[in-house]
C-alpha cells in the first residue's frame, strides 16, 4: 500500500515540474517580447524596468531565471506584482484559497448527494413518469448557464424578493471567514452552491442512472437476483456500488478543475474573490507575476485532486491494486 | 416430487411478433435426483428453468402453465415470496463464473450476504459457515480464500464459489445451467465429481443444463433433450443411451467421437441449424433437419408420448 502511494506522489511532483517549466517557457521565454517591460506593466520608468530585469535575472541563463521564479513562488514567497504596486502576490493567491475550496466543497457536497438520489431513483424507477421527469429536470440543469442562474439568484434574492420571508436571511454579497462567523459563512454561500451544483446534478444524476441501468444488466446481477436478495439490496450494494467507479473519475476531473479556477464564473456573479477571480483580475491587467502563481496553482490543484481520485479508486474498485 | 412442471410456456413479445421460446414443457423431478436438460443454443433449455427460479425479469416475457415446488404454485407468486425461495431452497450455479460474481466485494463477503439474507444469524457465525463451504468445495485455503476478490481466482476456483455460495443455505433444488461450459476439461471434471458429491451429502435434487452429452451420459440419473422450445425426447440415462427414439437424440450420440475402435474420418454432423422461434414450421420443428421425416411431419406437431421413456416423434416413437 505504502509503495503506490509514494510512486504516485513521486509522479505528482514530476507532472508539476513539467507544468512548471512549461508555464515559465510560455511567459518568460517568448521570442520577441521582453519579460521584464511585461511584468513591470505599462508605463514603467526605467529604473523599475532595470530593477525587475535584476530582481527577477533576465541579465542572467534561463535556468537561473527558472529558479529564481520558484524561489519567489514557493521559498520566500515574496512575488511581487507591478501592475498592483507592490501587491504581494503568493498572500493574495493563499487568502483566495479558502474562498474558493468554501465555494468548491459545499457545492461537491450537494451536487454528491442529490445526484446519486436522482440516479438512483431514476435508474430504480426506470421508463417511469418519475424518471422522465427527473430526467428532464437534469436536462434542464445542464443547459443553463451558471452565471445566468447566478444573475437571476441575486436578482430574486438580493432585490426583488429581498423584503420577503422567504430571503430575508439573504447576507449581502461577499465572503465571510469561517473562523470569524460560521453562521455568516453558510448562509453567504448557500445560494452560490447551489447555483454552482445545479449543473453537476444534472450531469451526475444523468450520467449516474446511466451506469446503474447499464450494470443492472450484467450477469452478477442475475446472481445477485438467485440468491434471493431484495431489489434494493441489489440496486445499492450491487449495481450502484460497481458504477460508482465511472462516478468518481468524472467527479476527481470536476474537481480539480474548479478548485483550480473554474468556478469563476460562480464567484465573478457572487463578488467571491477566489482564485477564479483572482486569475480573471489577473488576466484583465496582464499581471504576469500573477498569472504564474495561479496556473501553478491550479495546476497543483488538478494534479492532487487526480491523485486523491486514483486512491479513492484502489478503494473502490479492488481489481486496480493488483494492475 | 420435488418439481413438477406442467405445460410450461414461455413467450416474448418483440418487434417481430410473439417469439414462444418455451411451447408446453412438462417434467418432474424427485428428491435427490439429477435430470439433464440437453438442446442447442436457443432450444429453451435455460429459458424454462430461469422461469422455474422467477428470474425471467424481461417485462416482455409472458409465462403460462404451472410449475410446482413442494406442491406450491410459484407461477403468479409474489416476488417478494418467490425471493425466500430463491438462494434459500432453489439455487441456481451460472454458466460463466467469469462474470457471475460481483467484482468488488470478496467472496467470502458475497456468500455469506446470501446465508444472511435468509437466516438471522451473526456476521462472524456466517463468516464461519462460509469456510466450512468453501473446504467442502475443496478449496485448498478456505480461509484465505473468503478474503480473495474474484479476479485474483481462476475460473475453477470462481465456479467452485458460485457452487459454495449456492449450497450455502443447503437448497432441496439446485439448478446448474452448463456450469462447466467455460471450464477447461480437467477443471469440469473436478466440477462434475463435486456436483456428484454434494448431491450425496445434501440429497439436493438438481438440474443440469448442458449441451455436452458426454457431460449428461457421467452425470444424469434421467434425461431430458429440448429442441426449439419443446421437449423431444425423455427418459433414463439408459434408456437415452442405449435406445434413444428421436432422430435428433440420435444425431446429437452420433456427433460424439467414438473413445475405442476405429475413428470416423469425419464426425457426423447435423445438417442445417436450428429454426428461427419467430417461423417455426407447422409440422415438427426438427423435420427439415431429419434424416427420416415423411408426409406427416410436415402436417402437425408430434406430441411427446407418455411414460418413462417416450419421444416425440411420428416415425421413431410411434406404436
Amino acid at each position: 500500500m505504502i509503495y503506490p502511494i509514494l510512486r504516485r506522489l513521486a509522479q505528482m511532483l514530476f507532472v508539476m515540474f513539467g507544468i512548471s517549466v512549461i508555464v515559465f517557457l510560455i511567459f518568460f521565454a517568448t521570442p520577441g517580447a521582453d519579460p521584464a517591460a511585461r511584468i513591470a506593466g505599462r508605463n514603467a520608468s526605467p529604473e523599475v524596468l532595470e530593477a525587475v530585469r535584476h530582481s527577477f535575472g533576465f541579465d542572467r541563463p534561463l535556468y537561473v531565471q527558472y529558479a529564481l521564479m520558484m524561489q519567489k513562488i514557493f521559498v520566500t514567497g515574496d512575488l511581487t506584482s507591478f501592475v498592483n504596486r507592490g501587491w504581494k502576490v503568493v498572500p493574495a493567491v493563499l487568502d483566495s484559497i479558502p474562498v474558493t475550496l468554501s465555494l468548491v466543497f459545499g457545492a461537491a457536497v450537494l451536487w454528491v448527494v442529490f445526484s446519486i438520489l436522482i440516479g438512483v431513483v431514476a435508474a430504480a424507477t426506470r421508463d417511469s413518469w418519475l424518471d422522465k421527469l427527473l430526467m428532464a429536470l437534469g436536462l434542464l440543469g445542464i443547459s443553463m448557464p451558471v452565471y445566468w442562474v447566478g444573475e437571476v439568484m441575486n436578482l430574486v434574492s438580493q432585490s426583488r424578493y429581498h423584503d420577503t420571508w422567504l430571503f430575508s436571511w439573504v447576507p449581502p454579497l461577499g465572503y465571510v471567514n469561517f473562523s470569524d462567523d460560521p453562521k455568516g459563512w453558510f448562509l453567504a454561500l448557500v445560494i452560490p452552491w447551489i447555483t454552482l451544483s445545479i449543473l453537476y446534478i444534472g450531469i451526475y444524476g444523468r450520467v449516474l442512472r446511466a451506469a446503474i441501468i447499464e450494470s443492472m444488466q450484467e450477469d452478477y446481477i442475475r446472481t445477485a437476483r438467485a440468491k434471493g436478495l431484495s431489489e434494493t439490496r441489489i440496486l445499492l450494494r450491487h449495481a450502484l456500488r460497481t458504477s460508482l467507479i465511472a462516478f468518481v473519475t468524472l467527479f476527481g476531473l470536476d474537481f480539480g478543475a474548479l478548485v483550480g479556477g473554474s468556478a469563476l464564473l460562480t464567484e465573478v456573479v457572487f463578488g467571491l474573490q477566489g482564485i477564479g477571480k483572482l486569475t480573471y483580475d489577473a488576466l484583465q491587467s496582464l499581471d504576469l507575476p500573477m498569472i504564474m502563481a495561479t496556473v501553478m496553482y491550479a495546476s497543483m490543484f488538478v494534479v492532487i485532486a487526480n491523485a486523491v481520485v486514483d486512491f479513492v479508486y484502489i478503494l473502490l474498485d479492488p481489481r486496480v491494486k493488483t494492475s | 416430487m420435488i418439481l413438477s412442471v406442467r405445460d410450461l410456456k414461455v413467450s416474448f413479445r418483440t418487434d417481430d411478433g410473439i417469439v414462444r421460446a418455451i411451447d408446453g414443457v412438462s417434467f418432474d423431478l424427485a428428491e435427490g435426483e439429477i435430470l439433464g436438460v440437453v438442446g442447442e443454443s436457443g432450444s429453451g433449455k435455460t429459458v424454462s428453468l430461469l422461469a422455474v427460479m422467477g428470474l425471467i425479469t424481461d417485462p416482455n416475457a409472458v409465462i403460462e402453465g404451472s410449475i410446482r415446488y413442494k406442491g406450491r404454485e410459484l407461477v403468479g407468486l409474489p416476488a417478494s415470496e418467490l425471493r425466500l425461495l430463491r438462494g434459500n431452497e432453489i439455487a441456481m450455479i451460472f454458466q460463466d463464473p467469469m462474470t457471475a460474481l460481483t467484482p468488488v466485494y470478496t467472496i467470502g463477503w458475497q456468500i455469506a450476504e446470501q446465508i444472511r439474507a435468509h437466516q438471522r444469524i451473526s456476521k462472524a457465525a456466517a463468516m464461519k459457515r462460509v469456510e466450512e463451504l468453501l473446504a467442502e468445495v475443496n478449496f485448498p485455503n478456505p480461509h484465505e480464500a473468503m478474503s480473495r476478490y474474484p479476479h485474483q481466482l481462476s475460473g475453477g476456483m470462481r465456479q467452485r464459489a458460485v457452487i459454495a455460495m449456492a449450497l450455502s443455505c443447503s437448497p432441496a433444488l439446485l439448478v446448474a445451467d452448463e456450469p462447466t461450459t467455460a471450464l477447461d476439461v480437467t477443471v469440469q471434471a473436478g466440477i462434475l465429481d463435486l456436483v456428484r458429491k454434494l448431491r450425496a451429502t445434501h440429497n439436493s435434487a438438481v438440474v443440469f443444463i448442458t449441451h455436452d452429452m458426454g457431460v449428461v451420459s457421467e452425470l444424469a440419473d434421467r434425461v431430458m433433450v429440448m429442441y426449439a422450445g419443446r421437449i423431444v425426447e425423455r427418459g433414463s440415462r439408459q434408456d437415452l443411451f442405449a435406445d434413444s427414439l428421436h432422430p435428433y437424440t440420435r444425431a446429437l450420440l452420433g456427433s460424439i467421437p467414438p473413445l475405442t475402435g476405429d475413428k470416423p474420418h469425419r464426425l457426423p454432423a447435423i445438417p442445417g441449424s436450428p429454426p428461427s422461434l419467430l417461423r417455426l414450421p407447422k409440422g415438427c420443428a426438427f423435420a427439415p433437419r431429419c434424416p427420416v421425416r415423411y408426409e406427416p411431419c410436415d402436417l402437425g406437431k408430434p406430441a411427446l408420448g407418455d411414460g418413462n421413456h417416450a419421444a416425440a416423434c411420428f416415425r421413431t416413437a410411434q406404436p
